[in-house]
């Protein structure tokens, strides 16, 4: 099992430590109790707190989406009065911006997985995770609270003047949103402590599971572009209560100067919603094909460019807005950069497959659906760059079906693979795979029904946030619905099916996938701390061409000859040696 | 020329449109080559590289550098050709041939007022003549609008406090579509207006005898007045119930407002609601009228008035 001695490596003394199948004491039985649960500094249960939490929101928010496609059934009124219209659409954005896309893979799977995957007993700052996940709270009370006032009306985007003018409950909002903010900072600066800190000994920056990459390039987009929005959101608090002339003429502001502001957290907002969905791809691609990753670095490194590109397009949303046409031309050039590394990444998925040994389960089948709808999304996104096509395009349904491929079609697919990925490693059960198919077709088909009709009326000229609408548009926009209530039907079946499972699925062994990741090398569910010993790491994540018994590695019990006994035991336990690089 | 992609636009009616319209479908066709490429791989590896056995093994292969320099180069020239494509049309809709005709287009909460070169106002329709390039000249009196004509593939924000354009040169007699594409409120979607083509000689005749504004009696020009400025996109004359109360009964009438005080309609009260709306709000109705403060003069507010008097 040793490789060839390089001068810079270590010898530790190391033996098999093979999960079991059949673990007594789990984080879940373990410090059980409501009590227990809210108070809990283990990465696992907040990870867990994180995903009912964005469950929820995200339940809320695609009711609102099914009210609102109700609505739009007939061109005039269907159902709803126009305000009420434009309050469910400024709150689906809102909430699925704020409260599910943002928190969903990072504060969620990733607060339970990246800890296991560096073989790590929880990250760096325990505290701080915990009191990240009530920040997230106190910002979607502040949420609420709006909603039992006046609501808001001013779209997700809360541009100025029509925001500083309105009479919804703006304030409310932005201060939620800006606590909301905190949450995303603390996360990201724990984050990227822990996987400087805590990586279990072998595992070179070279043999960083490709979600920790992911995290890593979100985490630092999290904690440098969020700031920013703290302070937009900020200032137009002041503009409304107190009177502050920043960002509406009349009070002598630009409100160009908002959209800048505004946009430049929000762009990159969009990579820390989507890079993290490249993570679990790379993940579930590589254990479905049992097969090495195709060019690590390429994707390790693209995700990096991405975050960096990422703040150097938000003037992208504004060619339309009156901003200086230097400032156009150069944003529209450095759009198509960011375009370049996202395409890298598919075909080196798309590489991985070759002679791959491929099992199409349900977390692989949404890879399939996330590489299709996502590679839709980017060329659009393409076609959102170019100049003169963004003119007409600006603000149409193009754009809504565009964002909804990326968003939806890309991190909330990412999401399901993940869920379906490490389902049986959180809950230790397994889920009916059959029923999982099925909800999948719900979800592959409602979706495009739903949203590629969108591409065409948009191009055709169908602006959005429109609650009556002409004539002309009306087969595209009941066809649209139709696919919406078929998507209501997926999530349904989801919910049924992993409720189920929960509560009288069948029991998982530890890794039912045959995955070398390491975090499938302890037990599903995992005990409090992750692992019973120090985890040693010897191969790449993805090194599948290698024994299993090499990733289920770890110091062993040292005696220092002090115990013969223990020690003749030990040898029977196989105990080797391992070299790995420091 | 019929492209596969054809369905997807309405027909152009403007040279503006050509240049986009032909990248839209490069664009549209190549992605489209690419997304079967990738259909495709994905199909064909998920069946040829099915799993056989639990015990498949699979060869190492951990990159290669001649394919990645092959798919990040081509797609990043593509995308050069794209970007100084959708540049250079881009240009075109941003230089306003010297000979264009301009109307000033004020976009206000929620339609659009049109004024002519000789006084002539209209309201949500904007007559234009055939075959000459036309200026746009766009102001807001409220908050952000976008003025979209989806016919000549031309859009732009309307922003309060200062000024923006378009441009178009409509080549066939008829009737375009314009949007506001930029959130407005509660009428947003229904800020829609007409561009009424004429022809070269059709359009002087019809400015000619709509030249000079409005005229008449104070009645006659009140009643116009409450057309081109708009009251009636929101205050119905006939007594139904719109954004805000009906004009119909209007006068002499005791409203009841959100501050729990009364008032009886009178000339002051007319006044200053037109000018600063948000000082009295009657119950039942929101805040959400736009100020007529230096928009509208005394007289038209006079006048305005003697036509409210008449409506009983």
């Amino acid at each position: 099992m040793a490789t060839a001695e390089v001068s810079n490596k270590k010898i530790l003394k190391v033996q098999r430590f093979k999960p079991s199948d059949n673990p007594t004491n789990t984080y879940l039985t373990d410090e059980k109790g409501v009590w227990a649960w809210m108070t809990t500094v283990d990465h696992k249960k907040i990870g867990i707190m994180y995903l009912i939490s964005v469950a929820f929101f995200f339940a809320v928010g695609g009711v609102l989406a099914l009210l609102l496609r109700t609505e739009l059934l007939t061109p005039a009124k269907t159902f709803i009065e126009a305000d009420a219209y434009n309050q469910l659409f400024t709150l689906h954005g809102a909430i699925m911006v704020f409260f599910v896309l943002i928190p969903s893979i990072p504060a969620a799977l990733g607060n339970f997985i990246m800890p296991m995957q560096l073989g790590a007993k929880d990250v760096a700052f325990p505290k701080l995770n915990l009191a990240s996940f009530y920040i997230y709270v106190i910002g979607a009370i502040f949420t609420f609270i709006a909603l039992a006032q006046n609501g808001l009306d001013t779209g997700w985007t809360f541009y100025t003047p029509y925001s500083t003018q309105s009479s919804s409950s703006v304030i409310w909002v932005t201060m939620g949103v800006f606590i909301l903010g905190f949450s995303s900072i603390l996360t990201g600066t724990n984050f990227i402590t822990t996987i400087h800190k805590m990586r279990a000994p072998g595992i070179t920056w070279g043999k960083l599971p490709l979600n920790v990459w992911a995290l890593y390039a979100t985490s630092i987009i999290q904690v440098l572009a969020t700031p920013v929005l703290a302070i937009t959101l900020l200032l137009l608090t002041l503009e409304k209560w107190l009177g502050f002339g920043i960002f509406d003429p009349a009070l002598g502001g630009d409100p160009v100067l908002f959209q800048h502001f505004f946009w430049f957290y929000s762009h990159p907002a969009v990579y820390i919603m989507i890079v993290p969905g490249f993570g679990i791809i790379s993940e579930v691609i590589s254990t479905f094909s049992k097969k090495t990753v195709f060019g690590y670095w390429a994707i390790a490194l693209s995700s990096l460019a991405i975050a960096f590109i990422g703040f150097l397009v938000w003037g992208h949303h504004m060619f339309t807005s009156g901003q200086s046409a230097v400032a156009t031309t150069v944003f529209s050039f450095l759009t198509f950069l960011v375009g370049i590394p996202t395409g890298i990444k598919i075909f080196n998925w798309i590489a991985t497959l070759y002679k791959g040994s491929i099992k199409m389960d349900t977390p692989m089948i949404y890879v399939f659906i996330f590489l299709f709808l996502f590679s839709i999304g980017g060329f659009t996104g393409i076609m959102l760059g170019a100049l003169s096509v963004d003119i007409h395009l600006h603000d149409t349904y193009y754009v809504v079906a565009h964002f909804h491929y990326v968003m939806m079609g890309g991190t909330l697919i990412a999401l399901l693979a993940g869920l379906h990925y490490w389902w049986p490693k959180m809950t230790g059960k397994l889920y009916n795979e059959k029923l999982a198919k099925i909800a999948s077709v719900f979800i592959f088909v409602g979706f495009n029904v739903t949203f590629l009709p969108q591409f065409v009326m948009g191009a055709q000229g169908m602006p959005r946030r429109y609650y009556n609408y002409v004539d002309q548009f009306t087969p595209f926009h009941q066809t649209s619905t139709i696919g919406s209530y078929l998507l209501g039907v997926g999530f349904l079946i989801i919910l049924y099916y992993l409720m189920h499972s929960l509560f009288k699925g069948a029991k998982s062994p530890a890794n039912p996938w045959g995955s070398r990741g390491l975090e499938w090398q302890a037990t599903s569910p995992p005990n409090l701390h992750n692992f019973d010993h120090t985890p040693v790491v010897i191969n790449g994540p993805y090194d599948y061409h290698k024994p299993m018994e090499e990733f289920q590695l770890g110091l062993a019990l040292d005696t220092n000859g002090q115990d013969s006994e223990a020690e003749k035991e030990l040898s029977m336990k196989n105990v080797k040696t391992a070299r790995i690089t420091v | 020329m019929g492209r596969l992609f054809d369905f997807m636009l309405p027909e152009a009616k403007s040279p503006t449109a050509d240049s986009t319209d032909a990248l839209f479908h490069f664009i549209n066709e190549v992605s489209l080559v690419l997304l079967i490429g990738i259909t495709f791989a994905l199909i064909y590896f998920a069946i040829k590289y099915r799993r056989r056995s639990e015990d498949d093994e699979t060869p190492v292969i951990t990159h290669n550098n001649t394919l990645e320099i092959t798919w990040s180069v081509i797609p990043l020239l593509i995308t050069f050709v794209i970007f100084g494509w959708g540049y250079s049309g881009w240009l075109n809709l941003k230089s306003v041939p010297d000979n264009a005709y301009e109307i000033q287009v004020s976009a206000y909460k929620w339609g659009w007022n049109a004024k002519y070169i000789n006084g002539a106002q209209t309201l949500n329709e904007i007559h234009v003549p055939e075959g000459r390039p036309v200026k746009i000249v766009l102001q807001s009196a409220d908050v952000l609008h976008a003025f979209f004509v989806p016919d000549y593939r031309v859009k732009h924000d309307v922003v309060p406090g200062r000024y923006t354009y378009v441009w178009f040169e409509a080549n066939e007699v008829g009737e375009s579509q314009v949007f506001c594409t930029e959130y407005c409120g509660t009428g947003h979607s229904d800020m829609l207006a007409k561009i009424i083509v004429h022809t070269e000689d059709d359009f002087e005749t019809w400015l000619e005898k709509n030249g000079g504004g409005v005229s008449g009696t104070p009645v006659e020009q009140g009643k116009q007045l409450v057309q081109l400025q708009g009251c009636v996109t929101c205050h119905s004359e006939d007594g139904s119930k719109k954004i805000g109360p009906s004009f119909k009964g209007l006068w002499n009438k005791q409203e009841n407002l959100t501050n729990g005080s009364t008032v009886i309609v009178d000339e002051n009260y007319l006044r200053e609601s037109i000018l600063n709306p948000a000082a009295k709000i009657v119950e039942g109705y929101d805040n959400v009228m736009t100020p007529y403060e230096g928009r509208i003069t005394d007289d038209e507010i006079t006048n305005i008035i003697e036509y409210l008097k008449t409506l009983k």
